[in-house]
């Protein structure tokens, strides 16, 4: 412990986002410092890396106009730490944890480092509750269950923000389908809260998602980094979404859904500070320590045995070049628990939500569906349903070369079987469905290609 | 000795300090964080720290231990959950709640668990190095407590009864005590009297590993695949169900949710051959893709030494490790945190030398007390992209024996095990045969080319079907290829949810032959006349 703040005008060198400065008496890894610019803005960074009297530094922040003669950088002798309350509930934050709203920042509960720590997974309770999501497609089969972490592979131009907006409107957790009316997360309110992280986003996302979550009965929380703010401040949004996630979940014993937007944006800050450290870049030029980066975020999802509350996340992210080896989607679907793709065709076909059925999957939805969570039969109208719609796919191509008469009339069965599919099943309005629904159109279908067995 | 930190860069910390040894185990700063020394200069060392570094300073104290780094072997590590320093995660939760502290030093071993000792050595005996003075029962295996390679005299008392791993199990005359426990530094194999080229079978209950790329005890296999090709839903079946006495099950760098799934269902399904609970025969390594980078190098090499252990008591252990990448991404991240010169895609120059020298650390032996043992290793890969070229899958397939390459478009069409039955190779299957020959059936070898033939006939006919359509092929061939869609669908494909997940050798066989016999039958019938219709 120093028991002054320490300050000095130091500073060797600025490239980027980075700042050396030397004859440091003592510095800590990760603690925080404030930078004094010649025109009296004050900015935050993070100490990277020191190695004898001098210190790297991390700006989150554009670093214009600074200079190396009349800069001062105070170092703090704390890693950062978020401020944490019931009372962040209903509030908009900037990057930086700072107030967007206007209204003054609260008188904290206590405060937590936002690198959080990993969770023993002997301590973690496995995810099996049900999240209904009011969409088929996912309900049906790609479930969500509660600890999950399941993201959003997007294309630039598809509607990745109207799938999220339409998730958020309607998940509840329920506890058995043959109930009439579960617990509907949303009218519970006090239970279930969202935290929506934008990161890079444009003006007209931000509002359109804004407006969603003010039509929402339960509360948020809001950490917003637009599209023209600094990109470095995308590296913390998350983390003080995910601080505030572990609080309201785990001190607070709520459920709380995480939506990120747009991981892509993130990647790319990533990258920027790799780069300006002059670290050998790796594919595509993302840094070699990317997966370890993203999994210290996503891996903060679950839940914990005897604790009530629970985190679920649903990050979103643009494939570059609707590439999904791209490095961050791939890295992604490496760390989270399946992934839910959108797919160009299907939203030039006019189909909403545009999941394509065959890339996406869930890999915890063995566990929560069935007896006792969702319906007896679903499983096997799952497996049925996408075993026919995989071989209608394949026999898509075969038709482009001998055309629909030169089929057998099996085959001709399976087309009008997947096309019929897209446009009842994975097609749906704005409008929920509830589970039982999603399962009775499924089993409509296959009766009436007479595939129900 | 004491020294202390002149720099940090993420897990890589310089250090004022003479007379550390390369690889030497110290602990760094207030905290007390775990290290190794990688590198050595003039008046200082670079060390790896295997916690998280935040909140080190400069000028905090490095103190050396003059021992590597080293596990604790001995009596408790079964049904054990150890992180990739040996902590024991069960006992960390009970200490210090659900979150992973840095800097918790904690045994790896109950130190007040009572053992029953059964001693097979009497006083006045002699006893020499690699020799059982005894054991006790661990679960339903014998633990024995074997003498280190120090121990060489007549005993003057051997315990008898209930003992800690505190010990001592037994005294020489010259009053030199047999310790219950010991540690062995991770990164050197332990020793074995002999290797021996392994011969039998390692049954996974896996129709498609067990039937048409059969692997051995003692042999090596990688199960290369991109996202969502059920690699780690393979591993864990084969953790299921494979018929050795003791699984070391690594998970390195994967998901926590995952584990956490595991540690229940292993606490409550039992092995298809002991009918015993499965995490009685197993050991656990976690190190979760959020846990310390550098932790996650080591883990291996904490799984493969325990491994090493009870081989050595001539038990037949596996070590599957999940995944061996995530693995080499720690090793690189370390290299370039040191600066090294780096090789193929950024990963270090000595990857395959030091990924060579783990899996070579797998084999039949002969060990010290004469007994034999086994080491088998399941190591599953993740390339990125789903890309088989890049250099972990290539440095992998140059010292192991079997490959099974997962395939997304059969993932894509639900077909698991994606296993490709066209890529995939196991090296030991001639050296199997004449023991599946014997033990199941003298047909195994004509029913496995039988089936060869029809899927490889399949996939040319396919070609042709793409371009003429179905209607436009004989009806032998047509045949042929239900008879495919056949050995595909219910044979090849396992459901790991279902009791088909196990399938014994001889079910295995028969079922494959009766598909089989099908076909030949049904191809009597065409050349009778039969219509294809009636037949299928």
């Amino acid at each position: 412990m120093r028991l002054s703040e320490h300050r000095y005008r130091t500073i060797s060198s600025i490239a980027g986002p980075l700042l050396f400065v030397q004859g440091i008496f003592s510095a800590r890894i990760g603690e925080v410092v404030k930078i004094l610019t010649p025109d009296k803005r004050r900015m935050d960074g993070e100490v990277l890396q020191i190695s004898g009297d001098t210190a790297l530094i991390e700006v989150f922040a554009e670093t214009r106009g600074l200079d190396l003669e009349t800069t001062s950088v105070v170092f703090t002798d704390t890693v950062r730490r978020a401020a944490l309350s019931p009372e962040i509930i209903g509030r908009v934050f900037n990057g930086s944890f700072v107030p967007l709203d206007g209204l003054p920042m609260f008188i904290p509960e206590k405060r937590a480092p936002i690198t959080g720590l990993p969770m023993n997974p002997s301590a973690r309770a496995r995810p099996e509750e049900f999240i209904e999501t009011g969409l088929s497609v996912i309900d049906g089969l790609n479930t969500l269950v509660k600890g999950q972490k399941l993201p959003v592979f997007s294309c630039s131009g598809l509607p990745a923000k109207e799938v999220v907006a339409a998730i958020l409107r309607n998940s509840r957790v329920i506890k058995e389908a043959s109930l009439p009316h579960g617990s509907e997360m949303a009218a519970t309110g006090g239970d279930f809260i969202v935290i929506f992280t934008a990161l890079g986003l444009t003006f007209r996302e931000y509002s359109y998602y804004m407006k969603t979550l003010e039509e929402m009965r339960s509360g948020f929380v809001a950490f917003v980094n637009m599209a023209d703010e600094p990109a470095m401040e995308r590296l913390l949004a998350p983390r003080f979404a995910l601080t505030a996630a572990e609080y309201l979940a785990f001190d607070k014993g709520m459920d709380v859904l995480v939506i990120i937007t747009d991981i892509t944006n993130y990647c790319d800050a990533l990258r920027e500070v790799s780069t300006a450290r002059e670290e050998l870049p790796g594919r595509r030029g993302y840094p070699g320590f990317m997966y370890s980066d993203l999994a210290s975020l996503y891996e903060r999802a679950g839940r914990i045995r005897g604790v009530k509350g629970s985190i679920t996340m649903l990050p979103v992210l643009t494939m570059p070049e609707d590439d999904i080896t791209h490095p961050i989607p791939d890295l992604t679907g490496y760390i989270t628990e399946g992934q839910i793709v959108l797919s160009r065709e299907l939203h030039q076909k006019g189909i909403f939500p545009p999941v394509d059925v065959l890339p996406s999957l869930s890999r915890l939805m063995q566990r929560g569906i069935g007896k006792g969570h969702t319906r007896e039969d679903h499983r096997r109208i799952s497996n049925q349903l996408y075993t026919y719609y995989a071989r209608g796919r394949d026999l898509r191509r075969l038709e482009t070369i001998v055309g629909k008469e030169g089929m057998s009339e099996k085959d001709r069965l399976m087309l009008d079987f997947a096309d019929l599919f897209e446009r009842e099943f994975v097609n749906q309005e704005t409008g929920r469905r509830d589970i039982n629904i999603t399962l009775d159109i499924g089993i409509n279908l296959l009766k009436r290609f007479d595939l129900e067995k | 000795m004491t020294g202390n930190i002149t720099g940090i860069s993420g897990p890589t910390v310089r250090v004022a300090l003479k007379g550390l040894r390369l690889y030497e185990r110290v602990y760094v700063g207030n905290a007390m964080l775990t290290g190794e020394v990688v590198k050595l200069e003039e008046n200082r060392a670079v060390v790896q720290v295997y916690e998280d570094t935040h909140g080190l300073a400069p000028d905090e104290p490095v103190q050396a231990t003059g021992t590597p780094l080293a596990v604790s072997l001995g009596p408790g590590l079964l049904s054990g959950i150890f992180d990739g320093l040996q902590r024991p995660l069960e006992r960390l939760r009970d200490d210090s709640g659900p979150f992973i502290r840095s800097g918790k030093e904690i045994y790896a071993l109950d130190r007040f668990r009572q053992w029953r000792f059964h001693p097979l050595k009497n006083k006045g005996d002699h006893i020499s190095p690699g020799e059982i003075l005894g054991y006790v029962e661990e679960g339903h295996f014998r633990h024995n407590i074997t003498c280190g390679s120090d121990i060489n005299g007549s005993l003057s008392w051997v315990a008898d009864g209930e003992i800690t791993i505190e010990g001592p199990a037994g005294a020489l005359a010259d009053g030199k005590e047999i310790p219950v426990y010991h540690e062995w530094p991770v990164r050197v194999p332990r020793p074995y009297r002999r290797k021996i080229a392994p011969s039998q079978p390692l049954v996974t209950g896996q129709r498609t590993i067990d039937f048409l790329f059969p692997f051995s005890k003692g042999g090596t296999a990688i199960l290369p695949g991109g996202f969502g090709t059920g690699k780690t839903i393979l591993e864990q079946s084969i953790a299921k169900f494979a018929d050795v006495d003791i699984v070391v099950y690594a998970g390195c760098g994967e998901r926590g949710n995952e584990m956490a799934e595991m540690i229940e269902e292993f606490q409550m399904l039992r092995d298809p051959w002991t009918r015993s609970r499965l995490m009685e025969r197993t050991v656990l390594v976690i190190n979760t893709s959020n846990m310390p980078v550098a932790a996650r190098e080591a883990s291996i090499y904490t799984a493969v030494t325990m491994a090493e252990y009870y081989r050595d008591m001539g038990y037949h252990v596996l070590l599957l490790a999940d995944s061996i990448s995530r693995w080499a991404e720690a090793l690189r991240e370390i290299s370039s945190s040191l600066e090294e010169m780096p090789g193929e895609e950024g990963y270090p120059t000595y990857l395959a030398s030091r990924l060579s020298g783990f899996i070579e650390r797998a084999g039949v032996v002969e060990t010290f007390s004469g007994k034999t043992g086994s080491l088998s290793m399941v190591l599953s890969v993740s390339p990125p992209g789903g890309d088989f070229t890049e250099p972990v899958t290539q440095s992998c397939l140059r010292t192991t024996g079997t490959f099974l390459m997962l395939d997304t478009s059969l993932a894509h069409r639900r077909h698991f095990p994606a296993i490709n039955w066209f890529q995939s190779y196991s090296l030991y299957a001639g050296e199997l045969l004449p023991h599946y020959k014997e033990n199941i059936s003298p047909e195994w070898e004509d029913v496995q080319r039988g089936c060869g033939e029809i899927l490889r006939k399949e996939e040319t006919l396919r070609e042709v079907v793409e371009i003429i359509g179905i209607e436009g092929i004989q009806d032998q061939d047509r045949l042929l290829l239900h008879a495919a869609e056949m050995i595909r669908s219910t044979f090849l494909c396992q459901n790991a949810y279902t009791d088909d997940a196990f399938s014994p050798l001889e079910k295995t066989l028969s079922a494959v032959k009766k598909i089989l016999d099908f076909h030949k039958e049904a191809e009597k019938k065409l050349t009778q006349g039969v219509a294809l219709r009636e037949i299928i």
